[in-house]
Formats: structure tokens, sequence, C-alpha cells
């Protein structure tokens, strides 16, 4: 009984780090159509700027990790104008690799900039530590995170779903072209939904990073995690996500708990079996 | 800039030649490491401690003029790595080897020195039997039994009776647990839980429960160093591991200089085992340290640079007293003995690899604040346990 609440409360925690790392992810692809690669390097970009914004000018996290979320917003404009804005209208594959030339970019950026070691980003101390919950304790930073992923789905339901953006982002996306006879500024909303899904990386790459820790070669090393998060999810559907990140992370920590030297394999196993049964993912549009 | 002075070395070297013989030579010594990739950190620390040594011995050993020459692997990478030496040995016509990071590229160019009969020093790759490939291997390094089995010693002195092992589950995790483990439990001690964590896995929660539950005196682990050993230790401090009465005990590799800071507070009290701490205190470390300062101001000392720095020691004892003879060479530096930063060490000429003083230590801030591994124990003399059956 303990074992089977363990499971679940470390397998929603992990989840829900899966969720902020992936759901930047969700937005580019699922809802923009671009298979963007690079999305851990906006993840890494945004935990390397907070790392510098601690390390380098002295701030403490909160505004640290916000001067890391406007770094990449404010850079991801640009970079959408310049190097996206043509990939839009490319294949799949020259998608894949244009967006992976972004990544090896940025990769080398950072490493040039910050080095190779681990760029830690320290916790206050009111979100570090643990919370004891009776018959066990678990990382009070994993609330945070919690909380900040039930912001953030709420908040972009709301956003999609119920606003006059959303509903221009929609339309966009459909068919740009019947959208920008309708007097849609449709590049204005690319680059919006652009600067949201980059945002959302950094902002899951900061607070994951206890987890996944930030360093250079961050994009690469977790890119399946966000690909699989996504692709069980549904392109598209940012609920699909959700649910895709929970079940995902509640079935590999039942996996660590119960069956420690089969390794990952389950969360491969898990993401073959549902895109197997529902190839479209969880949620996906048909 | 680099190839013109090395047409300039091979343009002297070549007008000595006509002019007066041998008197001049240049001993050409190829470097092969990783220097770019996730794993250019070792490039970096081995070319910081070479330029270290130079600076204080000069270019010269005995009368030869040595001249280093550097390439990158890039990683774990065997096929690279023998080319690359294929390379060295054919066209730069090199005289020693060294470097090399990984196992992997060290076995892999095991035929090719053997074949050349040219003296490699490794100055990194910690598996036990690389030494055996070839009788032109020495090491200056370590391996990882050499460092799990005296902490296995250490923990029963201290009263530890029982452990839960869990190491990364590849290669030199499962030699760690083993070395670990038959020594615990030749001394007594019980293992009440062995766990092998996959490689990429980077949320230790569940396994930090798992140890909770089987409550033993302490968690022993291998974990290579890097985002998986901050995350291991961030886990071990989150999950109250610590109040609940388990001590941590790791080898060396997962607290090493390089990211003993990025840890922070988590780290404070683990215990490790390693040949080298960069507060190991002697007047020797703190030269070696500051002479590092000079050639690059940023640098910072850890395993791989004292490996480095007793390795170019090696190097230069050698080509002092052999020149371009690869026997000779070897024989003087096979039983050899000398104060390193680290400590006391000897080539052991049966294994040719580092007989050498292991410490316990315990992470602490010191007086600036900074973080460090405090030698508290000493365990004298220590050999390559992997291959001493």
């Amino acid at each position: 009984m303990t074992t089977l609440a363990s499971i679940l409360m470390d397998g929603i925690a992990y989840g829900m780090i899966l969720f902020m790392i992936s759901v930047g992810l969700s937005v580019t692809m699922g809802l923009m159509r671009v298979v963007n690669l690079a999305h851990g390097g906006f993840a890494m970009l945004g935990g390397a700027f907070t790392h510098w914004a601690m390390a380098e000018a002295g701030l403490p996290f909160v505004p640290a990790a916000v001067v890391g979320l406007l770094a990449v917003m404010v850079l991801s404009v640009p970079m959408e104008r310049v190097l996206y804005r043509p990939i839009y209208r490319m294949g799949e594959l020259p998608q894949v690799l244009a967006t992976i030339g972004i990544t090896f970019i940025m990769i080398a950026s950072v490493n040039l900039w910050l080095g190779s070691s681990l760029l830690s980003i320290r916790l206050p101390a009111a979100m570090s530590g643990a919370v004891d919950l009776g018959f066990r304790t678990l990382p009070t930073h994993r609330l945070y995170v919690l909380g900040a992923g039930v912001l953030v789905i709420v908040g972009l339901f709301v956003l999609i779903e119920r606003t006059r953006f959303g509903i221009k982002l929609r339309a966009a996306v459909d068919h740009a072209g019947t959208a920008a006879c309708l007097g849609i500024d449709t590049s204005r909303i690319f680059a919006l939904t652009f600067a949201l899904g980059a945002g959302l990386a950094a902002l899951g790459g900061i607070l994951g990073a206890e987890l996944l820790p930030i360093d250079a070669y961050y994009p690469l090393r977790y890119m399946i995690l966000f690909l699989t998060v996504v692709a069980v999810g549904g392109l598209g559907s940012i609920t699909g996500s959700f649910v895709a990140a929970l079940a995902l992370g509640v079935l590999d920590t039942a996996a660590r708990y119960l069956f420690p030297d089969v390794g990952t394999i389950f969360f491969y196993l898990a993401m073959i079996v549902m895109l197997g049964l529902r190839p479209q993912g969880l949620m996906g549009r048909a | 800039m680099k190839f013109n002075g090395l047409m300039g070395v091979a343009l002297a070297a070549l007008l000595a030649g006509v002019g007066s013989g041998a008197a001049a030579d240049v001993v050409k010594v190829g470097v092969v490491a990783s220097f770019s990739g996730p794993f250019a950190m070792y490039g970096k620390q081995f070319k910081d401690a070479i330029d270290a040594y130079v600076a204080e011995h000069g270019t010269k050993a005995g009368d030869h003029e040595v001249q280093f020459i550097f390439k990158d692997d890039g990683g774990p990478n065997p096929d690279q790595a023998k080319a690359l030496t294929q390379e060295l040995l054919v066209k730069d016509k090199v005289n020693y080897l060294a470097g090399y990071v990984f196992t992997p590229n060290a076995l892999a160019v095991a035929p090719l020195i053997d074949q050349a009969q040219v003296p490699t020093v490794i100055f990194n790759a910690a598996t036990s039997i690389i030494t055996t490939k070839s009788p032109y291997f020495i090491r200056t390094s370590f391996t990882t039994p050499q460092v799990a089995a005296p902490l296995a010693d250490w923990a029963i002195a201290q009263g530890i009776k029982t452990v839960v092992t869990s190491v990364t589950d590849y290669g030199p995790g499962i030699d760690a647990e083993k070395g670990f483990t038959k020594e615990f439990e030749a001394k007594g001690g019980k293992v009440l839980d062995a766990i092998r964590m996959p490689i990429q896995t980077t949320d230790f929660g569940p396994f930090m429960q798992r140890i909770k539950a089987a409550a033993p005196n302490a968690l022993f682990t291998f974990i290579p160093a890097g985002p998986p050993a901050f995350a291991f230790v961030k886990s071990y401090a989150d999950n109250g591991m610590a109040a609940a009465g388990i001590k941590f005990l790791g080898t060396g590799d997962l607290d090493d200089e390089t990211t003993l800071q990025t840890l922070g507070d988590a780290a404070l009290g683990i215990h490790t085992s390693f040949p080298y701490s960069a507060a190991h205190d002697s007047a020797l470390n703190a030269k070696f340290q500051a002479d590092l300062a000079k050639v690059d101001p940023g640098a910072v000392a850890n395993f791989a640079s004292v490996g480095a720095y007793d390795g170019t020691e090696a190097l230069y004892r050698m080509i002092a007293a052999g020149g371009t003879d690869p026997d000779k060479a070897m024989k003087a530096v096979l039983g050899a003995s000398w104060e390193s930063p680290r400590g006391p060490i000897t080539i052991d000429p049966k294994t040719r690899h580092v007989t050498q003083n292991i410490y316990i230590r315990v992470v602490e801030r010191d007086a600036s604040g900074k973080l460090i591994n405090k030698e508290i124990e000493t365990i004298p003399n220590v050999p390559d346990l992997g291959l001493a059956k």
C-alpha cells in the first residue's frame, strides 16, 4: 500500500516535470506543425541564462528565472523571423535537418560561453529540502513543479480555447491563407506563438533542472524524452501531452520501484504499445 | 602557428642531425584525448597539467628535447582513437604516446603500440585489464576496485555493518559494486540489497525510497560525474536520507573538483574515496596548483590533472633514461617512486599501474566558503586490486 502510494506520488511528480519540459514542444510542434528539434535548445538556453544571472550577476532565484525566461523569449523573436520562417514551408525531413542544425549551433554557443560543465541553478531555501507527508517525505521542489504544471495547463487551455488570440491561432494553423484573407495577421500570430513555445521550453528547463540538470549537451541528452511525450500525447493536443507525461511518469517510476534492473525499457515499451493502439496519439486529431 | 612551430622544430632537428649527430635530438610524444564534445574537460585538464609540468621542468628531459603533439578523439570513440594513434605513429613518427580518457579507446590502440613498441602512458582510462594488453602500457590514474575496496575497509572500521549498494548499470559501476561488496563481506559486513540503476536515469527518488525501506547503516554508490551524479546527490539530500541515519559512501568520481561546486549544500557531509583531492595538504600540491594557475588562470586541479602531471613525470623519466629506445625507457620507470601532488606513488613493475594512497574524504566548506573534499583518513600504498586476485 505504501509502495503504491509512493509510486503514484513520485510518478506524478516526475510526470509533471516531463510535462513542463515538453509542453513548449507541444505548442511549436503540435500547434504550429514545425518539427522543432531545437526545443531542448530553448530549454537549455533558459537554464543557461538563469545560471548566468545567478552566478555572474548575483541575482536570487526568482528574478534570475524571470531573466532567463525573458531572454529566451526575446531571442526567439528574431530567430523566428530569420530562421524559422523559411523552415515552416519545408517538408518534414528538411525541417528535422534544419532544426537539428540550429540545436548544434545552440550547443556550441553555450559550450563556448559557459563551458561544458554542469550549469547549476541553486534553489532558494523555501523550495529546497523535503516536506514530511507522514508515511514518507517528498522534495519540496516537486510541489512547486506540480503547482506550476497545473497553472500552465489551465493557462494554455484558456488562452487557446477561450480567447480571441486562441481563435486566431487555430484559424492560422488550419489554413494560413484563408485566415490572412479574413484579416488575421498570421505572421504576428506565429511569432507570438513561437515566443510562447520558446518561453515554455525555458520555464521547463529552469524548473526541471533539479531532475534534468542543465549543461551544453542538454538538448541532445533529453530530446527523446520530449519527443516521446508529444508523440504519445498526440500532435496538437496540450491535454494529450499532459495525460501522456503523467502516464509515462507513473509507469517509468513504477518500473524503477519494482524492477530496477530492467532499466528504462518500460518507458519505450509503453510508447510502442500506446502508439500501436493509437497512432495519432492519445488525443491526436485524425 | 602551431604548424609553423612544428616545421621549425623539424627543420632544426634536421640541421642539428646533419651538423652534430644525435646530441640535440627531438623526442616526440603524441597525446590522444578528448578536446571537444561533452568530455572536453579531460583534454583541457591534460593539456594544462602538461603545460604546468613543462613550465616547471623545461622542454628538455636529460639531453633530449621533448615535443608534444595533441590529437582530439572527441569522446568514447575507439575507431577515431586508433586512427589518430596510427597517424601519430606513421606520419609524425612519435616515440611515445600518452593521454587516453576512455577504456575502449585505450584497448583499441593496444595492438598498435605493441607492434610499434612505443611506450604509452595512460592518463585516465580506468579498467584494470588495459595494462595487461601490452607490455608498453603504463598507467598513472587509478582503477575503480583500487578506490572501492579501501572504502569498504574504512566503513567497517566506522562501525557500519549493513549497506545497500546502488551503482550505475555499466562496466565501471559493476566493477565498483564487486570491489566494494567483496571486501565488505570478507570483513563481516552485510549487503542488504544491490541495486543497478539504468545509465540514463536522473530521477533517483524511487531508488532512495527503496534504500530507505531497507534501512541500512550506509549506501554505497558509483555514479559517473555529470548530470546523474548531480541528481543522485540532490536526491539523497531531498529524501532526508541523512536524517534517517543512512550515510553516503561513494567513489570520488562523483564529486571531483570540476563539478564539486555545482553540487552545492546537498553534498555537505558525504564521504568519498579517491587518490587525489585538490585539498590534499602538501607543499608540492600547493606548488602544483600555483603553477597550473600560471599556465591557465581558470584552471581547477582534479584527478585528470594529476594523472596527466604524474604521467608527464613518467614520460620525462623515460625520455631522459631511454631516449628513443623503448625497452630502456620502460626499465627506467618500472618500480620508480616519487612524490606526487596526490602523495607518494610507485609504478608497480608487475602491473605497470600506479600504487598510491587512497584517501577517505568528507565534503566540507573551507574558510572562503568553497566546497572541498577534506581528507580524513589515508589508506597507504594501495595497488590495483582489480588484477590482484
